[in-house]
C-alpha cells in the first residue's frame, strides 16, 4: 500500500465498458458475416476488408490530424461502423466506392460532430444512404447469391460478367411487379436462409436473428426497440394485406426481406442515436417501423429501412425531450 | 415457485461478496483510547456536557442533543476525558469530538449487562420514545436520523405499518444478517416496543432472499408474535432505500420529497430495533454496534460489536491486518459508503461496514465519453435521468437540474456502477444537489 | 400584360405604404422613452459583461445607476477609477476613488511543501474534491489543484501551474471581478489593494488548525505562533483561529514580518529581492517589539 485511494461512492463497478459492448455486437454480426462469406465468396470479404480498414484509418487520421484530440481506434466502433457498411452494400461494389462510403460515414457521419457519443445519425447508414444517392446504378445491382460467387477477385468483377449474375431483390421484384412478381420468387425458407439477392449483411434473417437474440441474453441492447419495431411494421404490413392481398405483399414478407432484420436489431438499437427512455425507444421503435413500410409500400425506393431510421435518429432529441422515464413518487404527467 | 417481492423500477444487481455472512458476531476488545465524534446523527450537533479530565463511566452522557433533530451522546468506555477538541474524521476534515482514555471497564449502575433476555414490555408510550430520546439510538442503517423523530408521528397523520429493514441490500456487507441469526428473539422484542412506542398494529420485516437463514428463524420467531409478517424479497439494489423497501412490500410510492409516513409507513433498520430493546428493556444507550469488516485480500472477514469511536485500524487490524496491496478503505457500504482518508477515524453510530479494496480496484474505471446508452436511465430507482442531471450539474444550470428532478436522487450510485464509459455521474449529481438545494434555501428567504 | 405589372405595382406600394402607416402610429404608441445616459454610461463601460459589479452585465450596471442617480455602493472592478470618473462625468455625480484590488492566492501547498497523503480519483472539480474530503495533502483549508478558478476566470488572467498544482495571477490581465473568489470553495483566494508598484505582503496560508497539525499538512503553513502579530510595527497584523491575517489598508510594505516568519508563510509581491540587512533588522525589530508590547502589556496590568 502506498496511499489510499479517495474518490466518491459508488466504490463497485459493473464488469464493462465501451469496447467489451463493442465487440459484443461484433461478435453477434458473425453469423451474418458467415453467410455472406458462402453466398459471396471472396467478393464479401473483399468488401468486409476495404470498409473496415478504410473506417479505422479514417477515424486514425482524423482524430490524429483534424481534431488532434485523444485517439480512440480502439473502443471497437470503427469496426462495428466498417461492418455494419459492408453489410449494406452488395457484393460487387468497387473498392474506391467502399472507401468514399467509409469516408463519408467516419467523418461525415461521425467525427463532424466530435466523435463517439455526439453523432445523432448511425454513421454506418449516413455512409450507406450517401452511397446509395450517389451511386444508384452499382448499389443496386445485386449479385445471385452462389451462383455469382466464383466470378468475384479481389479486383471485383468485370462488368460484362457481373450483368449476367446479378437479380433483383425480393423488394425490387415487388416494386417493379407487384405482388405477382413476388409470388414466383423463391419460397420462405430460402429467404430466412439468406437465398435471395440483397446486400450482403441483411439476406440471411434466422443468421441476424440469432445475432440479436445473442444481444439480448447479454443485454447488450433491450427488447423496447426491436419489439416495437418489428411489431409496428408487421401490424402495418397486416393491416395493409387485409385491405387488399391482390396489391400489397402479405406482413411475412415484409419481415424477412430486405434490411428490416438487420435494421432492427443492430442499426436502430445503435446507443448513440436511439432514445434513452425505455418509453422513447418503444415510441422510436414504432415509428421506424411505420415509416419502413410507408416507404416500402408508398415510396419510389424499394427498401425503406435506412431512411427510416435516420428519420427517427433525427428525431430522438425530441423523444428524449417530451418522453421522460416513469419518475418515483410522482403522479404520471397529464398528457399535454 | 412464488415470485418474490420487489420494487420494479430500476436497480441493479451488483455481485454480493457476503464473504463475512458466516462468521458469527466476535466482540472487539476495548481500545486504549476512543474519539467520540458529538455530531453523530443527522440534524444539528450535540453540546458537550463533559471537559478535560472528568472520570466518566460506560454509558455515561457526554453530549446532549438540544435541537429537535439531534441526539444523545454517551462515553462508549469508562476512563479519563483525554481532551474535549476536534478530531480528524473520515474525509479528513476536523469534527468536535470526545477523546476518551480508557481505564477498565466500568459501567453506569443503572445498566443492565445481563445476557438474559428480558421480553416483557413495561414502559409506556410515552417511556419508550423518552427512552430511545434519553439514549441516543440514531437510524444504524447509514442515515443516522434520531430515532425517537421518527417515532413522533406528525399531526394530520397516521402511521398504519411498521417497516423493519433487513434488506441489507449493499453488497459486502453481513452486519445485519448476522444480527438477524444472532439475536432475533431480542430484535423482535425491539420490534414489539417500537410497535407500541408508535402507536402501529402491522409489522412487516423486509429480507432479501439471499439470507435464508436469517428469513427462516426470524419467520420462526415472528409466528410467536401477532401481525409480524417476514417477507422474501428479490436480491436487487438499493431495495434497502426506504422508498424502495415500502414500494416492494406495500407497492406503495411516497411522493417526491415526502417521508415515508405520508403513506402511513415507518421505516427502522434492524439494527436499530435491536439498539431499541437494549435501550427500553437494559437501559443501555447506543454505545455500541455491529460492524462488518470485509474485503477479498483480507485474512479473516469479520462481524465485530465495537464501541463506538473505536479506530477503524483495530477493527482491520483484528480481522488479520491491512493487506500489503490495499489501495482504498470504505466506511460503510461499497455503493453508499465513504473512503477513509485515515485509518484513525473512529467507528461512529451510522458505521455498518468496513471494507478493504485491493489496489487494482481502488481506482476507478477509464473516464471515456457518455454513448448515451441509456444504461444509467435504466438503473436509477427513482426514474431519473443520470446522465443530463450530471451534464446539468456540469454546466451549472441549476434550474434545470431542477426541473429534471434533481433533488429526488437517493445517490444510490446505480448509474455510476452501470456506466459503460465510468463517467462520474454520482459525483457531479452530488454537487448538483449541493447548488440546487442552495438555491431553493434562498428562494425561501 | 402591362395591366398585371400596374396591379402588381400598385398593390405593393399600397401595402407598404399601409403598413407603414400602422407601424408609424405603433411605435408612437408603444414608444419607451429611455434616458440617454443608459447609453452613454453603458458606452463608457468596458462591455465584458462579467457581472463583477453584482448586477446581470453592463447593461444592467447603467441602468441602475442612471435609475437610482447615484454611484453609491456601485463599481465596475473591471473598468477601474478611469471608467468610474467617466461614468460620474456623464451623471453629474462624484466618483470615488477605489484602490484598484488584485486576486491573492493565499495557498502555497504546492506538491513538494504539502507532500500528497491520499489520492484524489475523481471528477477535477474542486467543489466535489471540497465535498467529498479534506484533499490529497490533508490539509482541510488549502488549495485542492482542480482548477476552479481558472475556469472561471473570463480575463485568462489566473493559471494552474502543473509544477506546484496552484493558481498563480496574471496581475497584468486581473480585473478583480470577483469571479475566482467565488469559485473557490475554499476561499483561497482574497481580493487585495493592488498597493504601490504592485508591492504587496500578505499570509499565503488560510489554514485555520492549530500549529502541529498544520505543520504536518503542509511545511509553509501558518502555524499561529504570532511573531508576526509581535514584530508589526504599524498593528497591521492581527490573529484569528490559529491564522494570521495582514490588513492590507495598515500594511506599510516594512518587510519586517516576512524574515522572521517560522514556516516562512508570508510571501510579498513585486518586492526587491531579501538582503541580509532587513533580515537582520527584522531580527532586530522583533526584539524591540516584543519587549515593547511586553512593556505596555505590563502597565496595563499596572494600571488595572
Amino acid at each position: 500500500m502506498d496511499k489510499l485511494v479517495i474518490s466518491g461512492s459508488p466504490h463497485v463497478h459493473q464488469n464493462t465498458s465501451i469496447p467489451k459492448l463493442m465487440y459484443m455486437v461484433v461478435i453477434a454480426m458473425i453469423p451474418a458475416m458467415l453467410v455472406s462469406f458462402y453466398m459471396f465468396g471472396l467478393g464479401a470479404l473483399r468488401v468486409f476488408l476495404i470498409s473496415v480498414l478504410s473506417c479505422y484509418l479514417f477515424e486514425y487520421l482524423i482524430q490524429r490530424y483534424l481534431i488532434r484530440g485523444p485517439i480512440t481506434i480502439n473502443d471497437g466502433s470503427a469496426l462495428i461502423t466498417g461492418i455494419l457498411l459492408a453489410f449494406n452494400v452488395p457484393s460487387s461494389v468497387p473498392w474506391w466506392m467502399m472507401v468514399v462510403g467509409a469516408l463519408v460515414a467516419i467523418g461525415m457521419g461521425k467525427m463532424s460532430f466530435g466523435g463517439l457519443g455526439k453523432n445523432p445519425f448511425n454513421p454506418a447508414l449516413v455512409g450507406r444512404v450517401f452511397m446509395l444517392i450517389s451511386f444508384p446504378v452499382e448499389m443496386t445491382r445485386w449479385p445471385k447469391p452462389i451462383v455469382s460467387r466464383e466470378y468475384f477477385s479481389f479486383a471485383g468483377m468485370d462488368d460484362k460478367i457481373l450483368d449476367t449474375v446479378t437479380g433483383p431483390t425480393p423488394l425490387g421484384k415487388l416494386q417493379e411487379e407487384g405482388v405477382e412478381g413476388i409470388s414466383e420468387s423463391s419460397g420462405y425458407a430460402d429467404m430466412v436462409l439468406g437465398q435471395m439477392g440483397g446486400s450482403m449483411g441483411e439476406i440471411s434473417a434466422i443468421a441476424l436473428v440469432i445475432g440479436g437474440l445473442y444481444l439480448l441474453y447479454r443485454r447488450v441492447i433491450t427488447w423496447h426497440i426491436p419489439v416495437a419495431y418489428l411489431g409496428s411494421s408487421f401490424a402495418l404490413a397486416a393491416i395493409l394485406w387485409f385491405a387488399d392481398p391482390t396489391q400489397y405483399a402479405d406482413p411475412f414478407f415484409h419481415l424477412v426481406t430486405g434490411g428490416l432484420i438487420l435494421g432492427v436489431f443492430y442499426m436502430a438499437t445503435d446507443y448513440v442515436s436511439s432514445p434513452i427512455s425505455a418509453k422513447g425507444q418503444i415510441i422510436f421503435g414504432v415509428g421506424a417501423g411505420v415509416l419502413t413500410i410507408i416507404i416500402r409500400v408508398f415510396g419510389s425506393y424499394p427498401e425503406g429501412v435506412s431512411f427510416a431510421i435516420l428519420l427517427m435518429n433525427a428525431a430522438t432529441p425530441l423523444i428524449n425531450n417530451r418522453f421522460k422515464p416513469k419518475r418515483f413518487g410522482h403522479k404520471p404527467a397529464k398528457a399535454a | 415457485m412464488k415470485t418474490l417481492k420487489t420494487f420494479k423500477l430500476g436497480g441493479i444487481h451488483p455481485q454480493e461478496y457476503k464473504i463475512a455472512a458466516d462468521q458469527p458476531i466476535e466482540v472487539l476488545p476495548i481500545p486504549k483510547t476512543v474519539d467520540i465524534p458529538v455530531a453523530q446523527n443527522l440534524g444539528a450537533p450535540s453540546k458537550v456536557v463533559v471537559k478535560k479530565g472528568d472520570q466518566v463511566k460506560t454509558g455515561q452522557l457526554i453530549a446532549k442533543g438540544e435541537a429537535f433533530i439531534s441526539a444523545n451522546v454517551h462515553a462508549s468506555v469508562s476512563g479519563k476525558v483525554k481532551k474535549v477538541d476536534d478530531v480528524l474524521d473520515a474525509s479528513g476534515y476536523k469534527r468536535p469530538a470526545v477523546t476518551i482514555q480508557a481505564e477498565g471497564d466500568e459501567w453506569e449502575e443503572d445498566i443492565d449487562t445481563s445476557g438474559e433476555i428480558k421480553k416483557e414490555i413495561t414502559a409506556s408510550q410515552q417511556e419508550i420514545v423518552d427512552k430511545i430520546q434519553e439514549k441516543g439510538i440514531v437510524g444504524l442503517g447509514g442515515a443516522t436520523f434520531p430515532s425517537h423523530v421518527k417515532l413522533k408521528v406528525p399531526e394530520g397523520k397516521t402511521a398504519e405499518y411498521l417497516i423493519i429493514n433487513g434488506v441489507e441490500c449493499e453488497p459486502f456487507l453481513t452486519s445485519d444478517h448476522r444480527l438477524m441469526v444472532e439475536k432475533g428473539e431480542e430484535l423482535m422484542v425491539g420490534i414489539e416496543i417500537l410497535k407500541k412506542g408508535l402507536g402501529v398494529e402491522k409489522v412487516l420485516i423486509g429480507i432479501e432472499n439471499n439470507k435464508p437463514d436469517a428469513i427462516k428463524h426470524l419467520s420462526e420467531i415472528a409466528a410467536q408474535y401477532n401481525n409480524i409478517e417476514v417477507h422474501a424479497l428479490k436480491v436487487k439494489y438499493p431495495q434497502g432505500g426506504e422508498k424502495q423497501l415500502i414500494k416492494a412490500l406495500l407497492g406503495r410510492e411516497v411522493p417526491s420529497g415526502k417521508l415515508p409516513i405520508e403513506v402511513g409507513c415507518v421505516v427502522n433498520n434492524v439494527g436499530t430495533a435491536y439498539a431499541v430493546y437494549e435501550a427500553v428493556q437494559k437501559n443501555k444507550p447506543l454505545i455500541e454496534r455491529v460492524v462488518t469488516v470485509t474485503g477479498k485480500k483480507l485474512e479473516k472477514p469479520s462481524n465485530l460489536q465495537v464501541r463506538i469511536g473505536t479506530p477503524v485500524k483495530d477493527l482491520i487490524d483484528k480481522a488479520g491486518g491491512l493487506p500489503g496491496d490495499t489501495g482504498k478503505v470504505v466506511n460503510g457500504g461499497p455503493m453508499m459508503g465513504k473512503a477513509l482518508t485515515s485509518l484513525e477515524a473512529p467507528i461512529v453510530k451510522g458505521t455498518s461496514g468496513v471494507i478493504v479494496f485491493p489496489e487494482e480496484e481502488a481506482n476507478r474505471p477509464p473516464l471515456k465519453s457518455c454513448i448515451r446508452c441509456g444504461k444509467c436511465v435504466a438503473a436509477c430507482p427513482m426514474g431519473l435521468e443520470p446522465l443530463y442531471l450530471a451534464q446539468l450539474s456540469e454546466k451549472e444550470l441549476w434550474e434545470r437540474a431542477e426541473e429534471n428532478l434533481i433533488m429526488d436522487c437517493i445517490e444510490c450510485g446505480s448509474c455510476h456502477y452501470t456506466c459503460p464509459s465510468g463517467r462520474p455521474l454520482l459525483d457531479y449529481i452530488r454537487v448538483g444537489k449541493t447548488n440546487v438545494g442552495q438555491m431553493i434555501k434562498n428562494r425561501g428567504n | 400584360m402591362d395591366e398585371v405589372v400596374i396591379y402588381a405595382v400598385v398593390s405593393m406600394a399600397g401595402l407598404g405604404t399601409a403598413a407603414a402607416v400602422i407601424l408609424y402610429f405603433i411605435a408612437q404608441k408603444f414608444k419607451v422613452i429611455e434616458d440617454p445616459r443608459i447609453d452613454e454610461v453603458e458606452e463608457a463601460l468596458p462591455a465584458a459583461n462579467c457581472g463583477a459589479c453584482g448586477l446581470a452585465g453592463c447593461r444592467a450596471f447603467a441602468e441602475a445607476i442612471v435609475k437610482n442617480e447615484s454611484l453609491e455602493d456601485m463599481n465596475c472592478p473591471v473598468g477601474g477609477n478611469e471608467v468610474m470618473e467617466e461614468v460620474a462625468g456623464i451623471m453629474g455625480l462624484e466618483a470615488e476613488q477605489k484602490d484598484p484590488l488584485v486576486a491573492v492566492v493565499r495557498c502555497n501547498g504546492s506538491k513538494t511543501n504539502a507532500p500528497q497523503k491520499v489520492i484524489y480519483d475523481g471528477p477535477n472539480t474542486c467543489q466535489f474534491a471540497h465535498a467529498l474530503s479534506a484533499g490529497e495533502s490533508g490539509c482541510p483549508n488549502g488549495c485542492l489543484g482542480c482548477g476552479d478558478c481558472e475556469e472561471s476566470c473570463d480575463f485568462d488572467a489566473i493559471h494552474m501551474n502543473p509544477k506546484t498544482d496552484l493558481p498563480e495571477v496574471v496581475e497584468e490581465n486581473c480585473t478583480a471581478c470577483n469571479a475566482c473568489v467565488e469559485a473557490c470553495p475554499r476561499d483561497i483566494i482574497e481580493l487585495r489593494p493592488q498597493g504601490k508598484k504592485g508591492k504587496r505582503t500578505y499570509i499565503s496560508c488560510v489554514n485555520t488548525e492549530k500549529g502541529g497539525p498544520a505543520k504536518k499538512h503542509c511545511s509553509v503553513a501558518c502555524i499561529g505562533c504570532g511573531k508576526c502579530v509581535t514584530a508589526c510595527p504599524f498593528d497591521a497584523i492581527t490573529m484569528e483561529n490559529n491564522l494570521a491575517y495582514i490588513d492590507p489598508h495598515k500594511c506599510k510594505n516594512c518587510r519586517l514580518c516576512v524574515p522572521i516568519c517560522p514556516t516562512n508563510a508570508i510571501l510579498e509581491d513585486n518586492h526587491p529581492e531579501m538582503s541580509e540587512k532587513i533580515v537582520e533588522k527584522a531580527k532586530e525589530n522583533l526584539k524591540k517589539q516584543t519587549e515593547k508590547k511586553k512593556k505596555a502589556a505590563k502597565e496595563k496590568d499596572n494600571e488595572g
